[in-house]
This record gives C-alpha cells, structure tokens and sequence, in this order.
C-alpha cells in the first residue's frame, strides 16, 4: 500500500503515488471548494454593505492603488514561484524547491506587511473595524484573505523545514503539492478582492 | 523508515479517546447525539407542559425562550446531525467495501470538534444565558442591543466549533465515496444509503462555509462590535436572513438525505426486492440536492422581497415535490407484491412514508408564497416542519438505528419492546403534531410562551401535550431495548435479517477493526444478494490475504477541540468580565492560550509522520473471523 521509497527512486508524480495522497489531493480540492463558498458569502456580504460609510471616509478617498498594485504584484509573482516549485517538485529536485518555496514565503511575507501597513494607514484615516457596515465588511473579507495568506506562510515554512530534514518522499510531495495549490487559490481570490473591492471601490 | 514501528495501543477509556477507527467514532457520535437528542426532548417535554392549559406558569417567558431556542438548535445540530453522522461512520465504509475512511484522523477530528462545540453550547445553562432568540438568531433580536447577556455567544462559537467537524466529515466522507470504493463498486451499484450519504456530503461542503461566515460575522458583531447586522451602523438585519437560509435550507436537504437512503435499503431489505427504479432514486437525490440550493428565500417570503422573488422561490420550492415523489412512489413500488418482514425497522420505514408525505403536502402548500402569508408564523409551520424533521428524519434513523444495530454492536435489538418503540412513538408523533396544523390555521402563533382561554386552542394543545410525553414514553422504550439488549451474549450472525443485499452484511457482526479480511470484488448492485442468487455464500476476494495497514491511534483530535473550546470560552468574555492580564483582557489571553493548544497539535501532526501499524496474516486467522 504504502510505497515508501528507500532507495531515493520516487515515481513520476510522487504526489499521487499512493492512496493517501491521492485522496489528500482530492480532498483539498473539495476544501477548496468550500472556501469558494466562504469567500463567496463574505464577497456577497461586502457588496451589500459596501455603500453605508456612516460618517467614515468613503472607499473613493481611501484607496490608494499604488499600493495595492503593487501588493498585487507580489502575490501574482509568488503564484508563479510557487508554480516553480511544484515543477521542481515533478523533476525531483528538492534544492530548487526548497529555494523557489523560500522566495514565495518571502514574496507573500512582502504581501502580508504591505496589508498591515494600509490597515494601520486606514486606521488613521478614521476607518476603524467599528466605524461603519462597510468598514466591518472590508476588515472582514481582506482580513480573511490575510489570515490565509499567514496562514499559508506558515504552513510552507514548516513545510520548507520538512523537505530540507526529510527531503522529497511520497509522504512530504503530496503535502507540497497541495499547499502549492493553497497558494494559487489565495491568489485567484486576491485578483476578485482587487477587482471588487478596489477597482469597484475606486470608480464607485 | 522499516515498517515495524511499535504502535501503542491503548485500551479502555484511553482507546476511546484516541480511536481512529470510524466505526468506534461512529458509536461515539451515537452516544453524544444521543445524549444531546434527550437533551432536546427533555426542553421539548418542558415547553409542551408549559402549553397544555392556558395561561399557564410552569417556566417563565424567558426560560420558556431559552427552551424554545435551545430545542432547536441542539435537535438540528447537536441530536440529527450526530446520529446521522453516527450511521455514515459505522455503515458507509463497509457498504462500499473499504478497509477505512479516507482520512481516520480528521474523522476523530470531527467528531471531537462537533462534542466540544456542542459542550461549549450547553454551559450556557450553567452560567445562567442560553441563547434565546430562536435557533434561527435572527438579527437584530441576536445583537448586543436586544440580546446583552452572552447567550447568543455560546450560540455563535458553539455552533462555529461544532461546525467544523460537520465539514471536515463531509469532506473525508466525499473523498472516502469517490477513492475507496472496492473493486466493481462503480457509481451506479453504490447502495441507496451510500448515495445519499454522498449526495449530503456534497451539501454539507457548499452549506456549511455559509454557516461559518454568518456566524463569524455575528460574533464579529457581538465580541468586537462590528455593524454587519446592526442597523444603526450601516448593518443589514435582512442579510442575516439570507446568509442563514442559504445554509439553512440545505440543511434540511442535509437531515432527510440519510433518512431517504436508510429508508430505501430496509425497504428493499424487508421486501425482499431490489429498490425499484434505483437509478431514477439516484438522480432524484441528486436533483434534490441541486435544488436545494436555489430554494431560501422561501423562509423569507413575509420579509418583502418582492412579488418577482418570491414567484421564483415559489415554483424553485415547488419543484422539489418532482422528485421528492419519485422517490416515494419508488418505495411504495418496492414494497408492492414483495415478501414483506414487518420488523421493528421496516416498520419505521413504511410509517414514514405516509408521516413524510403529509410534511411533504403543507411544504408544498406553504410554497405558495401568498397562502404562506396567511401560515407564516403559526403553529402550522410547526407541524410542518416536524413532519418532516419527525415524522421524515428520526423514524428514518430509529429504523436505520434497529437495521444497523446488530452490524454496530453485534447484538439485535428485542424486537417486542422495539416494535413498543414504534408504536407509542409514532403514535405520540401524530397526537402531537397533528392537530398543530388546526392550531396554526386557527391563528395561534408559534414562539409564544402562553396564550389566552377562550380562543378554542385549548383541547388541542392538551393533546399535543400527552403525544409529546407519549414521545418521551417511546423514546424510553427504546432506551430500555438498549440495556435489555446489551446484556444479552453478543452473538448476531454476519446477515442476522437473513435478507441482507449490501457489503456490510458479508462480514462479522460487529465488523472487525480492518473491516475485510480480502477487499471484495462486486459484481452487481445489491452486491451480496448476487453472490446468493448465483448460489455463493460469500464475496469473490479481489485481492490475496495480505499485511493490512492500520492507522495509529492518536490523543491530538481530542487537544485540538479542547483548545478550540477554550478559545471559544475566552472570547466571549473579554469585555471586563475576567480582569485582565498584564494589561490585556483575561478573555483573550484565555482565547490566545486556546489556540496556541490547537495549533501546536497541528504542527505535530504535521511533523510527525503516522506509519501506523500492520496487521498480519496470522493474527487475522487468530481473531477467527468469518469472511
């Protein structure tokens, strides 16, 4: 059942080689669509809210897209570095995975601390979690997809650990494989964030 | 990285608290469910005797609310769900010939996550503010301005830990379904119960995150003062009602799923038939499931939505009468010219038909949006919805429970006192519940703590009020067959109905750890019953007798919940109520510390590779058990 590799022959795609990873590979993609609904329902709850600003600053006068453009930039480049990892991952070469997981963590750490400071400058801007309906939902849907990408820099690191001590077996390609896919999922729910939240948000 | 690891094994209590064996999780959700079911009786029980005579003072208004909306909530979250959940576990992987689930793990996960969170939900009785805005915690009767106490935030946080455990199971349920199957198991000779087990597993999977925004949106408001459903900030009272129903009313798709599957296999069992027209009972589950997504405003048709929506929601609701009665006329097509077996679960089974098809006929009267005006908040919604949720679900599962019983436990129920379960039961159901629908046509509104004499409601609630407590008799009865019946030797055969048709009723009764000795190959839907029309006793085996592969027992599950639960208990009372600590609020850090215990787990869980064990080929020949 279990095809552990003793002699550092791993097969084609380590990741589905055995039952336990193909149904971690399954089932993650099945989480993944719960967190479709999930953001879907805090995507639908913003845009309900998103016009009763109370006597805070509306998101015309908050937003400042350099910013988050940029923000953008380094979470869409560190998809593709992820990418980079996972076909590193399908040519069994753990060194540069390692290495292209590292620049994605960084990437995403950039990310991450470029949301603190615009939720810190917004805070300032008298755009407190408390303020309005619409500075609730805001905090609450860009909160969530911060919360996911720190948690996904976490997890990669322990991972990034993991890969570098046990290096790449059937039971570590699986567990790489799927927060690659992790990855890309934060990303495609930024792009709707920027695009609904942002743009929307800037053209009224 | 040999595979002779020493895997600890535990015994006794420590055996149940670190189990990873789904059919071990599947008696301990019928334990918890079980206990939570008498539980929600028993305030059931409280609010018909407050109602039997007019103007009466039994409880107070306020206990009365906390009963009214603790009775549902624990019913539909912490009663049906677990039972349910309890029958998925202990049948479903042996229906389609799997040694395991596909993830032990998470599944003890699960089921830890749903006690802690159902635990969390209940001390609210012990600190003096259960919940008390119905269990549907409408804004803004649920906000910090009309609900001050910390009930609903054992509401919020209970039900949020809880839930967790109903999506990870429907997770691991979907990928068990789609990846474990034996050999010859396609789609389309799955049995009838495991259809359905998936069919709600899907719904649990695109439900339940709508469930979990809402509720963190309300605690957001509750804990942090955040204005989602606060009006005076910009918040939307209505959004509540939509992000609930839009999980809500999958949900009852979710209830009565499992109960259409258990009804089908002991129908066809006891009728000694193949189910008639299963593939069109396969698409009509589907169908449903679709359906139910697209049906939620018809909880919210007084709420002024408009003429065009509620048109629309009213012909979506309509239409599910199309193959709700597929399915009925399926079994009715079953059970006729069949050799039938009225045991104690069949009985249950054919009692359901025609209890559900009455729900099934007011939920289509009160899917005519302009007649549901006129129903809207009376007692006849009650009816309704109890005939279905009763007289639909928890016949289904009191029969699923006496079917399965021998396979769970290895003993059969008494069939007298079960057949005296069945009868004071399904008897009490009605008395109770059917004169309800004249008690909402005649105006009496539902939710009220008491009503006036002399407006013609009174014979009626007082009979209501003894078929509840002939209810509570069943549900004794029933509790009496479990002792009676345990300390009888355990002795059922493998197939004790004699009429078995599915996986489950080839192996030993209860199944052994590894469920199969050699994974069976299938030939056919109703797999067993080929075998013994083609004059086999048992499976063809698809595979040589080998070294099966177990997964070790782990305490984490167990930690993991408790943290959450701690984390749960933290926030809610940090507004003052607990001081604070080095100058932040007590509840937080008590939150902090909670996580900190979860998330520890995590990381070990993630470090630490599970080889688990290996049971070899001698030792299954020394358990001596009947393939």
């Amino acid at each position: 059942m279990s095809a552990h590799s003793h002699d550092g022959h791993l097969p084609h795609e380590p990741e589905k080689a055995t039952l336990e990873g193909r149904n971690k590979i399954l089932g993650f993609w099945l989480f993944l669509g719960a967190e479709t609904v999930l953001f879907g329902t805090l995507f639908s709850a913003f845009l309900a809210l998103r016009d009763q600003v109370l006597d805070g600053p509306t998101s015309q006068e908050l937003f400042q897209l350099p910013l988050v453009a940029l923000a953008t930039g380094l979470l869409l480049t560190s998809s593709l570095t992820s990418v980079f990892a996972t076909q590193a991952l399908h040519m069994h070469k753990v060194k540069a995975m390692i290495w292209w997981l590292l620049v994605t963590v960084l990437l995403g750490l950039g990310f991450l601390g470029l949301e603190i400071y615009e939720f810190y400058h917004y805070v300032h801007e008298g755009h407190g979690f408390t303020t309005s309906a619409f500075s609730s939902s805001f905090y609450t849907l860009v909160g969530f997809h911060g919360a996911h990408v720190a948690f996904g820099i976490v997890w990669i690191s322990l991972l990034i650990g993991q890969l570098a001590k046990k290096g790449l077996t059937v039971t570590t390609a699986p567990k790489a494989y799927v927060a690659g896919i992790y990855w890309h999922f934060i990303d495609v729910v930024w792009v709707f964030i920027f695009t609904v939240v942002y743009l929307m948000g800037k053209v009224g | 990285m040999a595979h002779g690891h020493a895997v600890k094994r535990y015994s006794g209590l420590m055996d149940w608290l670190t189990t990873v064996d789904h059919k071990k999780i599947g008696i301990l959700y019928l334990i918890a469910g079980g206990f939570f079911f008498l539980v929600g009786g028993l305030e059931a029980i409280l609010i018909r005797i407050q109602l039997w005579k007019p103007l009466n003072d039994f409880v107070s208004a306020d206990t009365y609310n906390e009963l009214l909306t603790m009775h549902g909530t624990t019913m539909i979250f912490l009663a049906a769900m677990p039972v349910i959940f309890a029958l998925m576990n202990a049948i479903v992987p042996l229906q389609i010939g799997a040694r395991d689930v596909a993830y032990p793990f998470v599944n003890a996960i699960g089921f830890w996550t749903f006690f802690f969170g159902a635990v969390l939900l209940n001390v609210s009785w012990f600190t003096g503010a259960a919940p008390d805005g119905g269990w549907t915690a409408y804004a803004p009767l649920s906000s910090t301005t009309f609900n001050g106490d910390h009930g609903f935030d054992y509401y919020v946080l209970g039900l949020q830990i809880a839930g967790i455990g109903t999506l990870v199971g429907g997770i691991n349920f979907l990928v068990t379904i789609i990846n474990m199957r034996a050999p010859g198991m396609t789609f389309m000779r799955m049995p009838m119960f495991t259809w359905s087990v998936f069919i709600t597993s899907a719904l649990i999977l695109f439900a339940f995150p709508a469930l979990t925004v809402g509720l963190a949106a309300l605690m957001f408001d509750r804990v942090f003062d955040a204005n989602f459903f606060d009006p005076s900030g910009g918040g939307n009272a209505v959004l509540w009602e939509h992000i609930f129903w839009i999980f809500g009313h999958p949900e009852v798709y979710i209830l009565i799923l499992p109960a259409f599957g258990v009804i089908s296999e002991v129908v066809s069992t006891f009728s000694r038939k193949r189910l008639f027209g299963y593939s069109s009972m396969v698409f009509a589950t589907i169908l449903i499931g679709f359906l139910g997504f697209m049906v939620w405003a018809h909880h919210m048709f007084t709420t002024g939505l408009g003429p065009v929506a509620n048109g629309l929601f009213s012909i979506a609701t309509m239409l599910i009468a199309v193959p709700t009665g597929i399915k009925i006329f399926n079994w009715l097509f079953t059970l006729w010219g069949g050799s039938i077996k009225f045991t104690t679960a069949n009985l249950f089974a054919v009692g359901f038909i025609p209890t559900f098809v009455m729900g099934g006929v007011t939920g289509v009267m009160l899917a005519a949006a302009p007649a549901d005006f006129q129903y809207h908040d009376s007692y006849f919604v009650v009816a309704h919805f109890h005939y279905v949720i009763v007289g639909g679900l928890v016949l289904g599962l009191f029969s699923g429970l006496h079917y399965w019983w021998p396979k769970m436990f290895g003993r059969v129920l008494n069939e007298g006192l079960g057949k005296l379960t069945f009868w004071t039961f399904f008897i009490g159901f009605h008395l109770t519940f059917f004169v309800q629908h004249f008690l909402g046509l005649m105006g009496m509104p539902r939710r009220i703590w008491t009503y006036l004499d002399g407006l013609g409601f009174n014979e009626m609630n007082l009979i209501s009020t003894i078929g509840a407590l002939l209810m509570g008799l069943g549900t004794i009865f029933f509790l009496l067959n479990i002792v009676v019946t345990a300390f009888k030797p355990k002795n059922a055969a493998n197939d004790p109905w004699e009429d078995g048709r599915t996986l489950e009723w080839t192996i030993s009764s209860p199944a052994p750890e590894y469920n199969f000795k050699q994974t069976p190959l299938v030939r056919g839907y109703d797999a067993y019953w080929k075998e013994k029309m083609d004059g086999h006793t048992e499976m063809t085996p698809a595979e040589p007798l080998g070294s099966i592969h177990m997964p070790s027992p782990s305490i984490l599950p167990l930690f993991m919940s408790i943290g959450l639960f701690i984390t749960g208990l933290g926030l809610m009372y940090s507004h003052g109520e607990w001081g604070k600590i080095a100058g932040i609020e007590a509840g937080y850090v008590v939150g902090g510390i909670g996580l900190i215990i979860t998330f520890t787990c995590m990381i070990i869980r993630s470090l630490v590779d599970d080889h688990g064990f290996h049971i070899e080929p001698e030792e299954l020949q020394d358990k001596g058990v009947k393939a």
